[in-house]
């Protein structure tokens, strides 16, 4: 659908340096919602969460939800920011039909925490990313334009209002911006809402489910000639809503204001849509022209002075970060930070850590996730973590290999069965007879055939050319359907071979 | 025997049905006066005979008839959300509208056992200082058909003065529960901000409004306000401490000893050099009530509190404000009016139309005012100063109130003035709340008492006092209400009026 022109990507970087900016706003997973005691469940009957106070009717106030604030100010330790001792809420003024009070009640010059920052690692080297702010306000509700081609309220017949997600508290993520990137400021932004993400997630504020749209990314572009000494004009793309799209919509930007710049044009200053679809970028609406928000200090909400006993407390009580988990969990597991690096691109560090927790040395862990199991969230085309298969059931497979009950091979059969739902490791081994054989009267018969069978090679191998036994193992091998183990069938065919 | 009823005092009343009188005689004594004279008077917007009936029957059957306020009935001021009773806050944009709540306020009446009367017609969201601003009609005085009542609480006003209702709810945001009453010859209090719930009252100006008790007398006042006050969780601004005992501060006063009360009378408020726009009647009036305090003990000096001069500019920037947001929901998306919405105009227009059609005037300059207040670049000239305006109030107050226990002025300028006279002179209107205005802006509570006539109005003494410290209010107000009443030998104020009545039927 974009017909816009594009410059290579790498030729961008000739002439321009970009400059990039997130504001990420996170749902938090508070039972109730932000100002009012309405549950904050995903995927229930539209409007049937709703109350006077989020609705918004005529009368109704708003009563702040402490969990939601307290989140918010953990967020802002987690990410180093200096935490206000006085804040207010302020109401953002503007007509639109999934705000019901036409006004989304936020915080605006007085947020929870300000000044912070979160390095991020992007191919071994760090990028620190300076956090302007982290700040507390309520979600919209949700429009469906039902009709015309688009989905959006233009040329829609009718639209629905689905008021269940109005007023679940979001905490507004806002960085500085981040010069410097230069080629890499596509994965620093993904790298950033990976690892923005990935504290979240160690906090326990949100489940941080992007498909859900619990995180939604805004992200800021704008480029400047290589040597100049003023920024360009931005664009703000909204609602990205993965990690690739992340890093398709700063690619995708930089390769288009290229273009406009490159034939003489200015950039507009202007919010734009994403395209999951073609990864491109389209203009919304123009924020020259945009709306003053006459933003003024909440009225009906009392100005909140966190104690700053209280705020020390909450910092002392702060999990282990993930940066700091890796690095310790680097150090265990004996591994070298790239390695580390792959692990947490492959979104592999809790199921390593999990697997080795359930009894698995960290090198079979780290082997059966970024191995066999990567590969088949590769073909089923999902996440490691969506795979149905427990960091327990990896860590009893890997036993029954080292217990010999099973082999590599016979390990890929067992994990079929528990993908396919048939139970647990042991369970499958035994449902579908996959142990390994002993030195049965089945495996010497097998042992027997194949010496009988292949009557050239045997000779050879008496005659004493050792190594053309594996062909003979093969052969075993194959008449049992994998199940033999190879080490004791060598030791078998040995035996009957060389000895008499 | 029913016109008695409509006639008599709340504690009265109280009597009454204790001593056996039925919730369902004492409502229906009041549908039949409101069938009588609202026809005239247009003091109530919402009247329901058959459900206040039956209310009443339910609380005659209960048991708790004649205990605290059970049996009593009361009107509510339209700006109170009621469940399942239509609520318009005078507006045509809420036409209509049945809320699926009730404000805080309404509930704990309905708690109580009251038995609700009716909604009472109000300016247009509570803007207004006459009542002319509601969408459905004016509302007149009972004391002058051909005058207003006071406003934005009007309605209420007319229906007690007029014994429509033995008391009412109003809410005061810049005087509209004090000058209606004053107006009207009532006694009406505006409680300290957050000392009762605004949760359920469509709002005007959250940092201002406040509701109150609009009533016969002093004593009738405190009871009420007893019975709506007091901390709510649902309201962030509520204050969460123990309220003082009001009924008892009245009983007190009303002994009449203020030996050692020491009383401010306000310079700027009426008094040398601010004297404009004052009427003698009111200034005569007021003068002699401070007299009256003098001569039970009071200790009597006059106070200067010089940024009362601005309130007026500083409350025409920060109520507009506030208002603007405050009803940007009302777009014809999820309630009330919507205009347009026939398939042939956008979203936009849809709203825009609604709001053209459903708002009146005088809402719409004030959005207007308060829009371009808050815009960017004119905030800090205008909502800003105004803040900074509003601390110089407080701290007046806060100065004054080292030296005196309570201030006084007068409630209003003038007396009731004639329907249409300042309708099309806006900053006429607003002068109405010039003596008002402080307190509000303060968040200080200040109470009105009649403190006699002028040309045969009412004028009405404003009693301020610091901040939780309501009950000072209805204490000095029941000492002169109860030397004033002695004076004239009757058992209130509205007496007068009832006499008048009687000698015009």
């Amino acid at each position: 659908m974009s017909t816009d022109k594009l410059v290579d990507f790498d030729e961008v970087l000739t002439r321009y340096e970009p400059v990039i900016g997130l504001e990420t706003h996170v749902e938090l997973g508070t039972v109730s919602k932000m100002f009012c005691g309405c549950s904050t469940t995903f995927g229930a009957e539209p409007n049937t969460q709703t109350c006077p106070v989020c609705l918004g009717l005529p009368g109704s106030l708003p009563a702040a939800n402490a969990v939601a604030i307290e989140s918010a100010i953990r967020i802002g330790l987690a990410l180093g920011c200096r935490i206000a001792t006085w804040s207010r809420f302020s109401r953002k003024n503007y007509f639109y039909p999934d705000i019901p009070k036409g006004f989304q009640t936020t915080q605006y010059d007085e947020p929870f925490s300000t000044a912070g920052h979160l390095d991020v690692e992007v191919d071994g080297e760090t990028y620190r990313v300076e956090i302007e702010r982290v700040h507390l306000e309520e979600d919209t509700g949700k429009n469906l334009h039902v009709g015309g081609a688009t989905g959006r309220i233009h040329g829609a017949d009718h639209s629905l209002i689905d008021y269940n997600r109005a007023g679940i508290p979001l905490v507004e993520i806002v960085t500085r911006p981040i010069p410097g990137a230069g080629a890499k400021a596509p994965e620093v932004a993904k790298a950033y809402v990976a690892e923005l993400r990935e504290i979240l997630l160690a906090l326990g504020v949100s489940e941080v489910k992007m498909e859900q749209g619990n995180l939604r990314c805004d992200v800021n572009v704008s480029l400047a000639p290589i040597g100049s000494l003023e920024w360009g004009t931005r664009t703000e793309t909204k609602n990205v809503n993965s990690l690739r799209s992340v890093e398709r919509a700063v690619r995708f930007e930089m390769r288009r204001q290229a273009a406009v710049l490159d034939d003489g044009g200015r950039i507009v200053q202007e919010t734009r849509h994403f395209h999951e679809d073609t990864g491109s970028t389209s203009p919304g609406r123009s924020k020259e022209e945009a709306t003053d928000y006459r933003y003024f200090p909440e009225p009906d909400l009392v100005p909140i002075a966190p104690d700053e006993e209280w705020v020390e407390k909450l910092a002392a009580a702060l999990p282990e970060l993930p940066a700091a988990r890796r690095t310790r969990l680097s150090e265990e597991w004996g591994i070298a930070p790239t390695e580390m690096a792959w692990l947490v691109n492959a979104g592999a560090v809790e199921l390593v850590s999990d697997t080795v927790a359930a009894g698995a040395t960290p090198a079979d862990a780290r082997k059966w996730w970024l191995g066999e199991l990567a590969r088949r969230a590769n073909d089923a085309n999902v996440e490691l973590a969506e795979l149905a298969v427990t960091p327990a059931q990896v860590a009893e497979l890997v036993a029954l290999v080292g217990a010999g009950t099973i082999n590599d091979q016979l390990a890929r059969q067992t994990l079929d069965g528990v993908l396919a739902g048939e139970g647990s490791p042991t369970e499958v081994v035994a449902s579908r007879g996959l142990a390994v054989m002993g030195e049965s009267d089945e495996l010497v018969a097998a042992v027997d055939a194949a010496i009988e069978g292949n009557p050239d090679v045997a000779e050879k191998v008496r005659g004493g050319k050792v190594q053309a036994i594996g062909a003979l193992v093969g052969a075993v091998m194959k008449t049992t359907r994998g199940k033999a183990d190879a080490a004791t069938v060598k030791r078998m065919l040995e035996a009957r071979l060389t000895a008499g | 025997m029913s016109s008695d009823l409509t006639a008599m005092n709340v504690d009265e009343l109280q009597a009454a049905l204790a001593d056996g009188t039925t919730s369902v005689d004492l409502t229906q004594a009041y549908l039949d006066r409101i069938d009588a004279a609202d026809g005239e008077l247009r003091a109530y917007l919402h009247v329901d005979p058959e459900a206040a009936l039956a209310r009443a029957a339910e609380i005659d059957a209960g048991g708790t008839r004649g205990t605290g306020l059970a049996g009593l009935p009361v009107a509510l001021k339209d700006v109170v959300v009621t469940e399942g009773v239509p609520t318009t806050s005078g507006s045509k944009i809420l036409e209509g509208w049945k809320p699926p709540y009730d404000a805080t306020v309404a509930a704990r009446l309905k708690a109580a056992g009251t038995v609700l009367l009716g909604k009472t017609n109000m300016d247009e969201f509570a803007m207004g200082s006459s009542t002319e601003n509601s969408a459905y009609g004016v509302t007149r005085n009972p004391w002058d058909l051909d005058r207003i009542p006071g406003g934005s609480s009007g309605g209420s006003s007319a229906a007690v003065a007029g014994g429509l209702a033995p008391w009412a709810i109003g809410t005061d945001t810049g005087g509209s529960i004090r000058q209606p009453a004053a107006l009207t010859g009532l006694v009406g209090h505006k409680p300290t901000y957050g000392s009762v719930s605004r949760y359920g009252l469509i709002a005007f100006s959250s940092s201002l409004d406040q509701a109150g008790p609009m009533a016969r007398t002093v004593l009738d006042a405190a009871l009420l306000h007893e019975a709506i006050g007091g901390h709510d969780p649902l309201d962030s601004t509520s204050i969460d401490a123990p309220q003082p005992v009001l009924a008892e501060a009245a009983r007190r006063g009303a002994g009449g000893d203020l030996a050692g009360l020491r009383v401010g009378v306000v310079r700027e408020l009426g008094g040398e050099g601010h004297t404009d726009g004052y009427e003698d009647g009111v200034l005569s009036g007021v003068g002699g009530a401070v007299s009256r305090l003098e001569a039970m003990g009071a200790d009597v000096r006059e106070i200067s509190c010089p940024a009362f001069d601005l309130a007026l500019a500083a409350y025409y920037l920060i109520a507009p404000s506030e208002a603007s947001s405050n009803l940007a929901r009302f777009d014809g998306v999820r309630y009330g009016l919507r205009i347009g919405d026939d398939g042939s105009r956008d979203l936009d227009e849809v709203m825009a139309l609604t709001r053209e059609q459903g708002f009146g005037p005088e809402v719409k300059r004030r959005i207007i005012l308060g829009t371009y207040a808050l815009s960017s670049g004119y905030y800090d000239a205008y909502y800003g100063q105004a803040q900074k305006v509003r601390t110089l109030i407080s701290r007046d107050f806060s100065a004054a109130f080292e030296g005196v226990d309570v201030l006084v002025s007068p409630t209003t300028p003038t007396v009731a003035f004639p329907i249409g006279a300042r309708v099309d002179d806006p900053i006429a209107m607003y002068a109405a709340d010039l003596c008002t205005l402080p307190a509000s802006l303060a968040g200080v509570p200040a109470i009105s008492v009649p403190c006699g006539l002028s040309e045969g109005l009412p004028v009405g003494f404003q009693i301020m006092a610091p901040a939780l410290a309501d009950d000072r209010c209805y204490r000095v107000a029941a000492a002169l209400e109860a030397a004033l009443t002695a004076d004239r030998g009757d058992r209130g104020f509205l007496d007068q009026l009832a006499t008048r009545r009687g000698s015009a039927a």
